[in-house]
């Protein structure tokens, strides 16, 4: 008690403010469960209780940098040259393209895809290398699938596939998926088997009551292999040999999943960014949605960044596709592998670049980084990474989640509204593309009028009444 | 002498701290280019904790430090290492009509620098 | 505000007002009618042109968490059917399920100026006024799902009938919805919890749940008739698209008493037959029960032929039906509240159950004797797009065009339903009731579907035209809130409609049982549940009795 009380004479003097239910937007988890200590001298977190280690950095790091809020060359400028400057660059750009969006809110995401309508870009996210090919998948079989408390609630049968969650989303054991204690589940993790697939035995190993390690890039042969014996189909074991998991260790994995309750398959990039792509994916979604002839089985892709799940929905309600989406001839057009940023880049189409949350310069293949180096791009970002560094134009912007509100979607499709903790000096994503979506509107409105007649005509309907 | 093996690049826990105080930060670079290896492929390669090794494929090459792992957990002719700017230096630009590019399971060759 | 305007020479059909026809000046000042403007006013001369005000649709699908969901589900059914932009317009794509800016500017063209989404769970609330906020023009609500809530549900199974009463007006302004809806009421218990089951009898109650979907039918509409919202509980009856099932939805209707209830396309609630035979024509029999009972309103779902998309929180059916399309499924069930269920379709004239479908929409049409309670909708996208009103505009308009169709479509099916016999045709007056007028009263929007003095300026003016689909798909004119949208058929400008919703009074002490349930079985914090003032932009809230 008297040390409680200590401590709150020390937070006192320190001028303390506390947060309840904000939300960690670093990873698809998106715990809402928050409680931040902020020191509002300082402007930083000094504390996030419940928070992973993951989410102890990101509310630690996020501090106020003394840096410019933008940047034309490297040299600092007015926020306004920068605005213009970025308008002017997409306007007269013949093929710009937009990337990035999952570490922003969807109200930023609604205004860069306004952008990119209005100068006829392309637009892509981070989805694209991540669970883009689940999503290509998904197009292809569907998906049988469910929010977080229903798996809290009902699963008996918890199966993680290519994925590393005690490092990459340390909490989806804790509170969605594992330990707790659910309406159906009253013992938690007592209630349930939970089985790990990956190629290597991971830190995730630990909670597995089962451990499967097949061959790397033989995933689509497990998968399928499974989608017969649940089906009845009789298989030789020779399945071993080729896939590395004993016919025995099949057999029981296909009769546990036709037993259970209320099964769920968790799965990662182990399958999206490996040999098959796409189809491994797609094996996956296509058991879980068997399995439902049995039992109730859903199946989910563990989302990465904190707000990539919102990035798919809103490029989704604004254009009808989800990522890789062109509007060149004046209304969206989908094409992966067409229009996804890896390949725009690397097969030299985009002439300038608008990148928001995000570092493809650190991240992408080779070849489309030196594309990247080539061609003018405008970034915003919280931090100075690869890309910022070789922006023509760079934006710094508060964090989304610490210094702004707005709303996220997390990797089961539920929005949250975040709770900021302290307020930034920099603008936010969405004030800054709400800018450039203005000017580059101006800009259009004014190019189309001096660009022929038919343009005249256009914009002569534009101010004429009736 | 030279090797080839399958580098399976990946996130990590201190990747992830590391990347929220910058990217440009010397931890995240430190944690980006350590190279995770199985012991008994080390021992063979005669290369001790912290030795730097060169993987090298036909996109490009990079230079990182390896970290061996035990067996079971890291299996023989296997890399790990956390996504970052050495990895990306490996990654083929082709996606296959997806929009993904192959970002793990890629064949390297592995080589000890001699300092 | 926008300026004001005088309609000059139209013919004017607005029934609520009694105006029949007649050539009548409409005057605009302000986004609304009003009895006269200055001589500065801008003139539209609208000779040869009908008049109404813009359309209502009470029942579609167009917002939100599963729509999104079949947009990414199927990017091959817009792909043929871009939108493109204009100077001032957003560029978009269409099909059965088209993006928000194409969903806005499309109801535009029709001249339809309303529309509400019409199931919507929870938790996806803040979901669906996100995607509104990029629905251009229409002025549009929501229906919250509330008939498989588990919290509800242990509410009305322990007989707390204060505390459900209160939890419910809760839930609604947690929301920001219009109404409640229920679909399946009962049914998410079985499909989630014991191996996807559903119940079948509206008296079912299963070996260890104390709870039949009459009694959540019953609560529900005694607690909203009690509390007065202005449109009743929007309900998808039990047994939806089962042979038989008309059983189940005169039983509903019946649980109503003589209480306000709005059955939701009723016509996929219309069959006889036996379960798992192939239907017959029940319309006559559903017909008579709404025609007999003032307190019924409901809405058609009309099945149009050609592409669809089932989606519905009716999981079970989504699957029933894949079984017969055997092609993609998606299913997703939402925590302690809803279940969902989504999958490509097409109706088929060939098909005797596609056909029997489509008849039956029409029989209720036309043996519906008050056209104040029967309201035109495809369920868009279930029965097929909102496009597609035109169309059966002119099936219910020309007898002659709808025996032409009648030739094209599975014979069989023709015998085991009365629409070879009826020979009715309907007026311009009573098209102007079932998308309009009629709408807007089962709402209770007192500003819609009417020309009188008060009512908002939302005018469509259509060239008068033999071919009704011809007409009723291309109005020359489209006047939102004052302003014209649309002139001799081009976008003028943009705009945003507002949302409409209730706010129904409630005891905050309510939250007292709620908080310990969210904490123990929901996945997000109770405090970040409910939807902020901030999601609504434009919005009018519309009274409750207890308000």
């Amino acid at each position: 008690m008297i040390e409680k009380t200590n401590k709150k004479v020390v937070e006192e003097n320190k001028n303390i403010k506390i947060v309840h239910d904000a939300t960690c937007t670093f990873c698809g988890c998106v715990c809402d469960d928050m409680e931040l200590h902020v020191d509002v001298d300082e402007k930083r977190i000094i504390k996030s209780k419940n928070a992973c280690v993951l989410g102890r950095a990101w509310f630690a790091e996020h501090t106020i940098e003394n840096a410019p809020a933008a940047m034309i060359d490297g040299k600092e400028v007015t926020i306004e040259e920068a605005i213009e400057e970025a308008a002017q660059t997409l306007v007269n750009a013949k093929f710009p393209i937009t990337y990035g969006l999952s570490d922003t809110t969807s109200e930023a995401q609604r205004q860069a895809v306004a952008i990119t309508d209005y100068i006829k870009g392309n637009i892509d996210t981070t989805t694209s290398v991540c669970h883009g090919p689940s999503g290509l998948a998904f197009q292809g079989v569907g998906e049988s699938t469910s929010t977080l408390g229903e798996v809290k609630n009902r699963a008996d049968l918890v199966i993680y596939w290519g994925g590393n969650p005690a490092e990459s989303h340390p909490r989806h054991f804790g509170r969605y998926a594992v330990t707790p204690k659910g309406m159906f589940t009253p013992n938690g993790k007592k209630d349930r088997t939970v089985v790990l697939v990956d190629v290597r035995k991971t830190k995730s190993a630990g909670v597995a009551d089962i451990l499967i390690t097949p061959k790397p890039g033989k995933d689509f042969e497990v998968l399928w292999a499974l989608r017969a014996l649940v089906k009845g189909v009789k298989l030789s074991s020779d399945i071993e040999k080729e896939t590395g998991v004993p016919l025995e260790i099949l057999t029981d994995l296909a009769k546990r999943m036709k037993e259970c309750r209320f099964g769920v398959l968790f799965f990662g990039m182990g399958l999206t960014m490996t040999r098959g792509r796409h189809f491994n994916s797609g094996a996956l979604l296509a058991l879980a949605t068997d399995l439902n002839e049995y039992t109730h089985f859903v199946a989910k892709p563990v989302r990465g960044h904190g707000n990539v799940t919102g990035a798919d929905n809103v490029v989704a309600w604004q254009t009808g596709y989800p990522f890789g989406v062109n509007f060149s001839r004046g209304y969206p057009r989908f094409n992966p592998g067409e229009f996804t940023t890896v390949d725009t880049l690397s097969n030299g189409d985009a002439d300038a670049a608008l990148i928001v949350a995000s570092d493809p310069g650190s991240n992408f293949p080779k070849k489309a980084i030196e594309h990247l180096k080539n061609i003018p791009v405008i970034t915003l970002d919280t931090k100075t990474t690869d890309t910022t560094k070789l922006s023509h134009v760079a934006f710094k912007t508060s964090t989304y989640g610490i210094n702004t509100s707005g709303t996220v979607y997390r990797m089961d499709d539920v929005s949250i509204t975040l709770r900021p903790a302290f307020e930034s000096p920099f603008p936010d994503d969405e004030k800054i593309l709400k800018s450039i979506k203005k000017r580059v509107h101006e800009l259009i409105l004014k190019n189309s009028h001096s660009g022929g007649a038919s343009g005249e005509a256009k914009v002569a309907a534009a101010v004429n009444p009736l | 002498m030279s090797n080839k093996m399958m580098l399976i690049p990946g996130r990590s826990s201190k990747q992830g701290t590391s990347l929220n105080q910058g990217k440009l930060k010397e931890e995240y670079q430190t944690v980006t280019s350590t190279l995770e290896m199985n012991k008994d492929d080390m021992e063979k390669m005669g290369l001790v904790d912290g030795d730097k090794v060169k993987l090298s494929n036909e996109i490009g090459e990079t230079i990182v430090s390896c970290l061996g792992k035990k067996p079971e957990d890291l299996s023989e002719g296997m890399l790990f290492i956390p996504y970052g700017p050495p990895s990306s230096q490996l990654m083929a630009s082709d996606t296959a009509g997806s929009g993904m590019p192959l970002s793990k399971h890629m064949m390297v060759e592995v080589e000890k620098v001699k300092n | 505000m926008s300026a004001s305007m005088r309609i000059v020479n139209g013919q004017v059909y607005d029934p609520k007002n009694n105006i029949d026809g007649e050539v009548k000046e409409i005057c605009v000042e302000d986004g609304k009618i009003v009895d006269s403007v200055s001589d500065e006013a801008t003139i539209i001369d609208a000779k040869g042109m009908v008049i109404m005000a813009g359309g209502v649709d009470i029942h579609c699908h167009i917002a939100g968490p599963k729509v999104n969901l079949a947009r990414k589900l199927t990017p091959e059914a817009r792909r043929h059917d871009p939108h493109p932009s204009t100077p001032f317009t957003r560029s978009g794509s269409g099909g059965t399920t088209p993006s928000t800016f194409a969903a806005g500017y499309r109801y535009a063209t029709l001249g339809y100026t309303t529309a509400m989404e019409a199931a919507v769970s929870p938790i996806g609330a803040r979901h669906v006024l996100e995607e509104f906020e990029d629905t251009p023009i229409i002025d549009k609500g929501f229906y919250v799902l509330l008939g498989n809530n588990i919290f509800l549900h242990n509410l009305i199974r322990e007989k707390r009938i204060e505390e459900f009463d209160q939890a419910v007006a809760w839930w609604v302004n947690a929301t920001k919805a219009y109404t409640v809806k229920l679909v399946n009421p009962g049914g998410d218990e079985p499909w989630k919890g014991k191996r996807n089951s559903n119940v079948s009898n509206i008296d079912e109650k299963s070996d260890d749940d104390t709870l039949s979907p009459r009694q959540i039918i019953e609560a529900f509409i005694k607690t909203v008739n009690k509390q007065g919202y202005p449109h009743p509980p929007h309900i998808h009856c039990n047994n939806l698209g089962h042979s038989g099932n008309y059983i189940t939805t005169l039983e509903t209707m019946k649980t109503a008493g003589d209480l306000r209830a709005h059955i939701a396309h009723i016509q996929f609630h219309s069959y006889g037959g036996e379960v798992g035979k192939n239907p017959i024509s029940k319309a006559a029999e559903i017909a008579e029960y709404v025609n007999n009972h003032p307190n019924i309103t409901c809405d058609v779902g009309q099945v149009m032929f050609g592409d669809s998309t089932i989606m519905t929180a009716d999981a079970p059916l989504a699957y029933v039906l894949k079984g017969h399309s055997k092609g993609k499924w998606v299913n997703a069930d939402t925590e302690c509240e809803s279940g969902c269920g989504i999958l490509p379709f097409a109706y088929q004239e060939h098909i005797y159950v596609h056909t029997l479908q489509w008849a039956i929409g029409l029989e209720l049409f036309l043996l519906s004797e008050d056209p104040w309670r029967i309201v035109l909708s495809t369920d868009h996208p279930n029965g097929g797009s909102f496009m597609a009103y035109p169309k059966l505009i002119k099936l219910l308009m020309d007898e002659k065009f709808r025996r032409e169709e009648m030739k094209r479509v599975n014979q069989k099916a023709l015998l085991n339903c009365s629409l070879p016999e009826l020979k009715r045709e309907y007026t311009l007056s009573e098209i102007a009731i079932i998308t309009r007028a009629g709408p807007a009263r089962a709402l209770g929007l007192e500003t819609k579907g009417h020309l009188g003095v008060g009512a908002d300026a939302d005018i469509t003016i259509y060239d008068l035209m033999d071919d009704k689909e011809l007409m009723f798909s291309t109005p020359r004119y489209v006047i939102k809130s004052g302003n014209t949208m649309i002139a001799n058929h081009e976008f003028k400008t943009d705009s945003k409609g507002k949302v409409y919703h209730i706010t129904p009074d409630y005891d905050n002490k309510i939250e007292e049982s709620l908080k310990p349930f969210f904490e123990d079985y929901y996945s997000i914090e109770f405090s970040n549940y409910p939807v902020d003032d901030r999601y609504l932009h434009q919005h009018e809230i519309i009274k409750t009795k207890t308000s």
